[in-house]
């Protein structure tokens, strides 16, 4: 069950647009924030908001690396590994944190916690090495960073 | 926000005309955005005819700083005048060039500004709605904007009847889902439109035939920002602020290995070694400068020799290179350029759209050539077959992210040739014991 904040968002969404379909990507963004990931109900009202079947909001999820059909850790690490975070020792960063949370890149621990991710540039490269846990930036990454952002989100 | 850096540096070098209200208190307020000029370039533009209003902004030498370079009013005066579909104006913030962070301080300290630019550019092509398409990572720029166009909504700079002019505007936010090539102009409005951001056939360019039909200017955030100071200072005065037809400033973001990272504004056409040495402060350790990438990882990458050059569209592209989106990243004697290049390699290979075979297939060639080849399985023949391959993907593709991949893989494996026959003949990374990160 899709919450009613989310359905009051939706109908705003797909106000804006002159034409619904529009609406496709941010509905499905907002819907899987809620949810987890982009689930079959999730699939089946985006489709129905937008009056378009379901196949084609399939087509869509498949191109944009932010949709996940699966869902994924409470917290998902999102390191950079681009050339400015190279060069500053993003590769270091990305070994630790394989280690600390025992997972691998696209994995989850078994406790749904964390997952881990290696991605491409965020825009965040005069504070390089950076990441994202889901929406929020973390800069200038050493391994104690790390452990004190983990850390934080376990007392969570 | 958690962990989150101010990304802008300070330097007394810097000529601040985007950037000058970033550090007022509560800068992203529509109340201190007026109470520093803020919407009067709007009131003077609306009391100009639309026409007038395009010509400063030609005049002015104003260049898209989203990479490409082209002069800004030219594109809007492509616009046709009559259009039986409702035209558009879409702002390009789906900053994802690899090296660049130049948009997100624009957005976050002075979003009023870019609504300003994004207004006064609806009202010279005479639109009524606009979008601003903004990468999905920045989910906490969402709830900025959304803020300020509800504030500028209700001080009537924006809707109907534009502060009793007449004039209407809509605009709105609307977040992309992760993929580069969302940020080449086409692919967007097909991301926009609510489908794969796959490149449309050109032409028909956007101002003819753009989001949904209509005719559309898709203008980048720093650009839109620039236009109310060109519009409240006039042309002449923004034009000679830079070099010859490169009018103004630039937001240049300093990264890699320099002492003092960060984003500056600076004239166009500043010094690129006086950039790296005087306002980033050198390289970190007191080592040798070996590289730049001149305006994000699309660029071809510039030797410690070619540094002398000013930093503006057409003294960049003179000696070989592009001054692109801004993004300065340097790269110190100890860096790996073959690893350099399997990474750049490796983000082109997993942001291709997979529309058009010599890009799909070539990126992902070269990104396994040059990985094998810096994990010391190097072939005799490869860097001669990755340069082949290179050859084959610039200009055969619809959109510039085959080229972009192209233009530093070619640059890389001519200018750092010695760098690969060293790998080939020691069978392993010669850089791999001296590399140390700085981190």
């Amino acid at each position: 069950m899709l919450s009613e904040a989310l359905h009051k968002k939706f109908d705003q969404l797909v106000s804006r647009y002159p034409l619904k379909r529009s609406a496709i990507v941010p509905l499905l963004l907002y819907a899987q924030d809620e949810v987890g990931c982009v689930s079959e109900e999730v699939i089946a009202e985006v489709a129905r908001r937008v009056d378009v079947r379901p196949i084609e909001v399939i087509e869509v999820i498949g191109y944009y690396s932010m949709l996940h059909r699966q869902p994924l850790g409470k917290y998902n690490f999102q390191v950079c590994t681009n050339i400015s975070c190279m060069l500053r020792g993003a590769d270091d960063i990305f070994d630790y944190c394989k280690t600390k949370l025992g997972i691998k890149h696209k994995q989850t621990t078994p406790d749904g916690r964390f997952s881990l991710e290696e991605v491409e540039c965020l825009g965040a490269c005069t504070g390089a090495p950076a990441m994202q846990v889901n929406y929020d930036f973390y800069e200038n990454l050493t391994p104690a960073k790390i452990d004190a952002v983990i850390d934080d989100l376990k007392k969570k | 926000m958690a962990g989150y850096n101010n990304p802008m540096g300070n330097s007394p070098l810097e000529v601040k005309v985007i950037s000058k209200r970033f550090g007022l208190p509560d800068s992203m307020s529509l109340k201190t955005y007026v109470q520093n000029e803020g919407y009067e370039a709007l009131k003077k533009a609306l009391s100009m005819k639309p026409d007038d209003v395009i010509n400063i902004v030609k005049n002015s030498g104003l260049r898209g700083r989203g990479g490409a370079g082209f002069n800004t009013g030219m594109k809007w005066s492509f616009v046709p005048k009559q259009s039986p579909k409702p035209k558009y104006v879409v702002c390009n913030a789906d900053e994802s060039e690899p090296g660049t962070c130049k948009d997100r301080p624009l957005m976050e300290y002075d979003p009023h500004q870019l609504i300003e630019g994004i207004i006064i550019a609806g009202y010279a092509i005479q639109s009524n709605q606009g979008f601003i398409y903004v990468r999905g990572e920045y989910r906490y720029l969402l709830d900025i904007i959304d803020r300020a166009l509800a504030e500028a909504q209700s001080g009537g700079y924006l809707g109907k009847n534009i502060l009793g002019s007449g004039f209407d505007f809509a605009l709105c936010t609307h977040t992309g889902a992760g993929a580069y090539e969302c940020g080449e102009e086409t692919a967007l409005l097909n991301s926009l439109e609510g489908l794969r951001g796959y490149p449309r056939i050109k032409p028909p360019f956007p101002a003819v035939v753009g989001l949904y039909g209509g005719p559309t200017v898709i203008n980048n955030v720093e650009t839109l920002s620039n236009v109310p100071h060109i519009i409240l200072k006039g042309a002449e005065w923004y034009a000679q602020l830079g070099s010859p037809k490169n009018g103004g400033t630039r937001l240049f973001c300093l990264s890699g290995h320099i002492n003092r990272p960060g984003v500056y504004e600076l004239p166009m056409g500043f010094p690129l070694r006086r950039m790296l040495e005087e306002i980033g402060g050198g390289i970190p350790g007191g080592k040798k400068l070996k590289a730049v990438i001149p305006g994000g990882s699309s660029c071809p990458v510039l030797t410690a020799s070619e540094i002398d050059v000013n930093m503006d569209y057409d003294s960049v592209a003179k000696i070989g290179s592009m001054l692109g989106s801004g993004g300065v990243v340097v790269m110190d004697e100890d860096t790996c350029m073959v690893n350099l290049m399997g990474r750049i390699m490796h983000f082109y290979a997993h942001e291709s759209c997979g529309w058009c075979i010599p890009c799909r297939e070539g990126t992902s060639w070269l990104n396994h050539m040059i990985e094998r080849f810096h994990g010391g399985g190097a072939l005799p023949d490869d860097a001669d077959t990755a340069l082949d391959v290179s050859y084959n993907i610039l200009g055969k593709t619809l959109c510039p992210l085959g080229d972009a991949a192209a233009m530093p893989a070619i640059s890389i494996l001519k200018k750092f040739r010695g760098e690969f026959d060293e790998h080939l003949k020691l069978g392993h990374c010669p850089f791999e014991k001296k590399a140390v990160s700085v981190a």
